[in-house]
C-alpha cells in the first residue's frame, strides 16, 4: 500500500466551503469546527466499485422511462469524465436526476405549483466507457422558485452524482446551461469563490452531438481529483 | 497536465429521486462472514433538529481487512459477494440505519493497523460539500492507538465511536452537524 499515492487535495477557492451564509440552509448545517486533516490511508484511497452488470442499460435515456414523451425540449448531455492528470475515469457511475420542463421534481417534499409530468421521472444513471465518455438523453429541466430569499429562483440544472475510483474522489455537483440569467443571482453556484472554477460548472452547447430534427446537444466534461505524484505518506 | 477538480454542489432535498435506485441499508448479505452489527442514529442540525433530508454513504473492508478494490493489494481474502458499499437515506425523523460485519483492520500511515472502521459521507440539502466522517466500535482495544484517533483533541474522539444501545449488536452512532457536541469531520 505504502508505494500507492493519495489523490490531491483541492485547489484553494475551487471548491465551496461549508458554510455559505447566503444559502440560508448552510447556516444550521455547516460545521463549526475546523475539519481535521488526516492523511489518506488505504480506507479513502479505495472505494465502492461498480461492475456493468450493476447498471440498467436503458438508465441513460430518461426520455423513454415511460409509455409516452416527456413535455419538454429533448436534449443530448454528453462528455467526459477525467481526472486531474488528464487520464479519463473509466467504468465509473454516473447518477443524474432534475427537474421536470416545468421546473417541479417528482418528490413529495416539491411543493411548486407547476405540473407533475407523468411521463418523467426526471432520474438516471450510466457509466463511463474505456476514454471516459458518458451520453444522457433527456429534457431540459425548468427553472423554479425556492423560499431562500425573496424572489428566488434556482436557474435550470441537472444534479450529477460520481463516484471516481477512490472514497477519496466522490463528487456530487450540478451542470448548468450557458446563458442562463439566474446564475448570476443563484447562491449555490455562487457558493465557489473561484469564478473559473464556476463556469466550468455550465455546459457548453454542442453542434457535434447535436441531432438533426430530434435534439440539442449540451457538453458538460467533469474532473475528479487526481493522484498525487509522489506515494501517500512520503514527503 | 495540471487540471481542477469539478466543484461541489449540494445534493439539495431531492435527491431520492437520482439515488434511491442504489440504496444499500444491508451492507452484508447472510452468506457473508464476520460479527454481524446494526448500526443506528440520527442526523441533526445546530439547532438539535432531525435532518430529513441527509444521504449517508459507508465504504468498509471486510471481516479479514480487505477492501473489495483493485488498489488494495493485501493477501487477506475478498469475500465474494462483498461489496463494502452501503447507501442509506434519513427517514422523517432524521434517522438512519443499515446492518452490516465489523470490518477488520487495515494499514495505518504509520505501518501498523488501523483500528476497525468504516469512513463514512455525509450528503445532505445545506452541505454544499459532502461531510467525511467515520464510525469506531466501541471496546475495541486497537482504538487507544488508531493513527486517525490520535490526531483528534481527546474530548472530541467519542463522536467517531458508536455506543452500545439496546439489543446485542445493536450500535448508536449520530452525525451532529454543528454545535459543542459536533461530530468529528475530517479533510482527506
Amino acid at each position: 500500500m505504502g508505494n500507492i499515492a493519495g489523490y490531491r487535495r483541492p485547489m484553494p477557492g475551487t471548491q465551496p466551503n461549508h458554510l455559505h451564509p447566503d444559502y440560508v440552509s448552510s447556516i444550521k448545517r455547516a460545521p463549526n469546527h475546523p475539519l481535521i486533516q488526516i492523511p489518506q490511508t488505504l480506507s479513502e484511497i479505495t472505494g465502492p466499485v461498480f461492475d456493468r452488470k450493476t447498471v440498467n442499460v436503458k438508465a441513460f435515456d430518461l426520455t423513454k422511462q415511460h409509455s409516452g414523451e416527456p413535455q419538454g425540449e429533448r436534449i443530448i448531455v454528453s462528455g467526459r469524465v477525467i481526472d486531474e492528470n488528464g487520464r479519463p475515469v473509466r467504468d465509473t457511475l454516473l447518477e443524474i436526476w432534475q427537474a421536470n420542463a416545468a421546473g417541479r421534481y417528482l418528490h413529495k417534499r416539491d411543493q411548486h405549483d407547476a405540473p407533475l409530468d407523468p411521463n418523467f421521472s426526471g432520474s438516471g444513471h450510466t457509466i463511463t466507457d474505456d476514454e471516459g465518455r458518458y451520453r444522457f438523453v433527456t429534457i431540459r429541466p425548468g427553472e423554479y422558485p425556492w423560499g431562500n430569499h425573496y424572489n428566488a429562483w434556482r436557474p435550470a440544472h441537472i444534479h450529477f452524482s460520481l463516484f471516481g475510483p477512490a472514497f477519496a474522489t466522490r463528487l456530487v455537483t450540478q451542470m448548468y446551461f450557458p446563458g442562463d440569467p439566474l446564475l448570476a443571482y443563484d447562491p449555490i453556484f455562487n457558493c465557489t469563490a473561484d469564478e473559473k472554477a464556476r463556469q466550468r460548472l455550465v455546459s457548453q452547447f454542442d453542434w457535434e452531438t447535436t441531432l438533426p430534427v430530434e435534439a440539442l446537444g449540451y457538453r458538460f466534461d467533469i474532473v475528479l481529483s487526481g493522484r498525487e505524484a509522489t506515494p501517500m505518506g512520503h514527503k | 497536465m495540471s487540471l481542477q477538480a469539478t466543484s461541489s454542489q449540494t445534493v439539495g432535498p431531492f435527491f431520492i429521486i437520482g439515488c434511491a435506485w442504489l440504496d444499500r441499508a444491508e451492507i452484508a448479505g447472510p452468506g457473508i462472514s464476520g460479527e454481524r452489527v446494526t448500526i443506528e442514529g440520527r442526523v441533526l442540525d445546530g439547532d438539535g433538529k432531525p435532518v430529513h433530508d441527509a444521504l449517508i454513504e459507508i465504504w468498509q473492508a471486510n471481516s479479514h481487512g480487505k477492501y473489495a478494490h483493485p488498489d488494495d493489494a493485501q493477501d487477506p481474502p475478498v469475500d465474494s459477494g462483498f461489496q463494502g458499499f452501503g447507501r442509506i437515506p434519513t427517514d422523517d425523523n432524521g434517522k438512519f440505519r443499515f446492518t452490516t460485519i465489523k470490518p477488520g483492520s487495515v494499514p495505518g500511515p504509520d505501518g501498523k493497523p488501523q483500528a476497525p472502521h468504516l469512513a463514512v459521507s455525509v450528503f445532505a440539502r445545506g452541505l454544499l460539500r459532502r461531510l467525511v466522517t467515520r464510525i469506531y466500535f466501541p471496546d475495541d482495544a486497537a482504538n487507544a492507538a488508531d493513527f486517525v484517533l490520535n490526531l483528534v483533541p481527546p474530548d472530541r474522539r467519542e463522536s467517531l465511536i458508536a455506543k452500545k444501545a439496546g439489543a446485542a449488536g445493536t450500535l448508536e452512532w449520530n452525525v451532529i452537524l454543528q454545535g459543542p457536541s459536533e461530530t468529528v469531520f475530517f479533510d482527506i
